[in-house]
């Protein structure tokens, strides 16, 4: 019997067209836009000014706080202009726009391919070369790492799962980082077991990838102490608290860190990014991203620089199919639709995904019809029927009580709903409104 | 039989009177004194419930006003000057008079005005669309059309127009309840001094884009050019974050503005018609 989660989750179709496609290196842009906020967390400050000549992997942002991460530069060149542009949020964001000028790196930085197993600092020279190198999750909720690395005073992590579970239908960057990148992912989660003083590391990997599991198994034997779990596969498998139950089956309380049942999440790009910083002094200035659509031409994993445009991604993979409706920045189920192709790939974009013009219509809601598929689907246990009730009603006190801030904004019960009611939309402006009114209160 | 009814009426009244008795002590035992004035007051007030007043309704205003020692910092922008010196009649106070506010929408992106970039298949709600991105043009600082304002107003005083796009506000109807100020994402609309006969003039762009980004965007968008600043006698012009802002209480509706400015975003409503010039008629015509 395989372990899955407790509670709710959904089968979407899997429609993974670009599995098994090796990653390819995208051609540098002719300019990039960084923008300064990447992370979850307050936005980096820049520290270049226009004119000033960058190397790749120069830091140009310096984190502006504890929660937020440094930003280096992906390509070499000059500083056009520290201007605004749109980005996959859909509002004009504060951004470093560099003219790309051959591609010189900075001397520290090992570019060779050659696996460095061994490693000798401590756990705090770790998470200094974490934070430093900039290392958000990249699975897409961009939270700077090395903050996961620190416990809150009077808690310890006894566990580091690593997320390999990719339940995004259509997406495969992890899976196929997986397969090329097993050993270093490997290192990579002993880095982050000494950073966290952790015995034990579990891969977490859906059952739909096979290969990658085997791969893992056999590998992991050499390192000790790391396990590898298969999982049913069920969406979203891949979120943090979901994963925990599904590994461990511990239960996060409602409002809690993970870390409070003793478990850090980190992916396993992730992984791989530590390995880099650590072994080879490379900041995060690229990762995996896949193209993908049932209409595009190439379905493909590329290793992109972070800033460069999506337009380049749609090209590589054979261009813009003249029928998409939505192009979406992530996955199908949580992605974002973007406005426009000059949209930069940021740390957390896993994938581009072409929608055609009859799947990405939304259907017109009709009314509730009580049927409940969105409460026994959802996978925190919520009513989402009520809680969108109450959020369209403006009842945000009842809304509270009904636990809307647990919502890990999934979509399952938008997905499933037969009435086509925007759940999701509903609760996100609710949750929005409640934790104003939270903060508030703090004050 | 009919001595049936004669014990059934004489028992019944029996109880009825006992408990009649009974309640009559505990009415007096758990008597609650009301002020009578808060009755008075609320009989003036206009019964709308609305909200303007920042109470919860008009019941809770004149409780308010009753339990006040002045009434500086009390208004009720339904009932205006009048109602407030009524009540302040009755509770022998001073009453304050106040300018009456009306709003204006600074957004006058209408669909000719404003080409769209992108469509929009989500719920029609503004707040649901401001959540995901900035609109179905490139200004992200502009209205959004879906009618939030439109849904809270509970005197009728917004009109949407599917050719316009942009609400617009029913001078005479809107009584400056400000329910649209917070239901509007955006922030675009603002409560202004009402001038006589409702006669408005306002910069019709919250877009704080450059210039070229702005115009881009918008074709009346305003690019903080100065210009209005720099023609304003009154100083009532300002320009800030590539965005001119009209301060109400000094401008003095000389309209000057309107005509140098040269995306048009500032905008004139419930004027008579300018007499007849040849440049101006142009401008008119571009509108």
């Amino acid at each position: 019997m395989l372990k899955t989660f407790k509670t709710g989750g959904v089968h979407p179709p899997e429609n993974k067209l670009s599995a098994g496609k090796f990653i390819e290196v995208l051609p540098l842009p002719a300019s990039v836009f960084i923008p300064v906020s990447q992370h979850i967390g307050a936005p980096s400050i820049p520290v270049v000014k226009r004119g000033d000549v960058v190397k790749t992997g120069q830091m140009i942002a310096k984190s502006g706080g504890f929660v937020s991460a440094n930003i280096h530069s992906s390509v070499s060149g000059k500083v056009k202009k520290i201007d605004s542009q749109i980005d996959a949020s859909g509002y004009m964001k504060q951004g470093i726009f560099i003219d790309v000028e051959g591609d010189e790196w900075l001397d520290e930085i090992d570019q060779s391919e050659e696996l460095m197993k061994e490693f000798d600092l401590n756990g705090e020279e770790i998470i200094k070369k974490i934070q430093d190198a900039g290392i958000v999750g990249l699975g897409g909720a961009t939270f700077p790492t090395h903050v996961k690395l620190i416990p809150p005073k009077g808690m310890k992590a006894d566990i580091l799962i690593i997320n390999g579970v990719e339940c995004e239908p259509y997406l495969t960057s992890d899976h196929q980082l997986m397969m090329e990148k097993v050993e270093e992912i490997l290192v990579g989660t002993r880095l982050l077991m000494k950073a966290l003083q952790v015995e034990r590391a579990v891969i977490g990997i859906e059952n739909n990838k096979p290969d990658a599991i085997r791969l893992f198994t056999e590998k992991a034997k050499e390192y000790g102490h790391i396990d590898v779990t298969a999982l049913k596969v069920k969406y979203p498998q891949g979120g943090e608290k979901q994963l925990i139950r599904a590994v461990t089956g511990r239960e996060v309380p409602s409002g809690g860190l993970p870390v409070a049942v003793g478990a850090v999440v980190s992916n396993v790009g992730t992984s791989f990014a530590v390995y880099e910083a650590i072994q080879k002094n490379k900041p995060l200035v690229e990762r995996i991203v896949t193209i993908t659509g049932k209409e595009v031409a190439k379905p493909s994993n590329f290793r992109v620089r972070i800033g460069t445009p999506i337009s380049m991604l749609v090209e590589a993979a054979g261009g813009l199919p003249e029928n998409t409706g939505k192009i979406i920045c992530g996955g199908p189920m949580m992605g974002k639709a973007v406005t426009s192709l000059e949209v930069p790939v940021t740390k957390g974009t896993s994938g581009v995904l072409l929608l055609k013009k009859q799947e990405s219509k939304r259907k017109n809601a009709i009314a509730c019809i009580r049927c409940s598929r969105c409460v026994s689907v959802c996978p925190m246990g919520l009513e989402p029927y009520l809680l969108m009730t109450l959020s369209e009603k403006q009842i945000f006190d009842q809304a509270e009580g009904n636990r809307i801030m647990d919502c890990i904004e999934c979509g399952s019960c938008s997905f499933t709903c037969p009435s086509d009611r925007p759940l999701l939309d509903y609760i996100r402006l609710g949750k929005g409104k409640v934790g104003q009114i939270i903060r508030t209160r703090k004050k | 039989m009919s001595i049936t009814i004669v014990y059934t009426i004489v028992t019944l009244s029996a109880i009825g009177t006992s408990a009649a008795v009974i309640l009559y002590f505990v009415a007096q035992k758990f008597k609650v004194y009301e002020d009578p004035r808060i009755d008075q007051v609320e009989e003036i007030l206009p019964a709308a419930n609305c909200g303007g007043c920042g109470y919860a309704g008009c019941r809770a205003f004149a409780e308010a006003c009753v339990n006040a020692t002045s009434l500086d910092d009390l208004n009720c922008p339904v009932g205006g000057n009048e109602t407030m010196s009524k009540v302040a009649e009755i509770l022998g106070l001073e009453a304050v008079k106040k300018d009456a506010k009306v709003a204006y929408i600074r957004c006058n992106g209408t669909c000719d005005q404003r080409p769209k970039t992108n469509t929009f298949d989500g719920v029609g709600n503004c707040a649901v669309a401001a959540l995901v991105y900035g609109g179905e043009s490139d200004c992200q600082w502009g209205c959004l059309g879906y009618g939030d304002c439109f849904d809270v107003c509970d005197f009728d005083a917004i009109e949407l127009r599917a050719d316009l796009g942009v609400p617009k506000v029913i001078d005479d109807k809107c009584v400056a309840c400000g329910a649209c100020v917070d239901a509007c994402p955006r922030d675009l609309i603002e409560l202004r001094k009402r001038f006589p006969k409702d006669r408005k003039v306002v910069v019709a762009c919250r877009n704080q884009d450059k210039g070229g980004v702005a115009r881009k965007a918008c074709s009346v968008a305003c690019i903080g050019c100065g210009k209005c600043e720099k023609e304003c006698k009154f100083d009532a012009i300002t320009i800030e974050n590539n965005l001119a802002f009209i301060d109400s209480d000094k401008c003095k509706l000389c309209r000057k503005c309107v005509s140098v400015c040269p995306t048009h975003s500032i905008i004139e409503e419930n004027f008579p018609p300018r007499k007849v010039k040849v440049e101006i008629e142009e401008c008119s015509t571009a509108k």
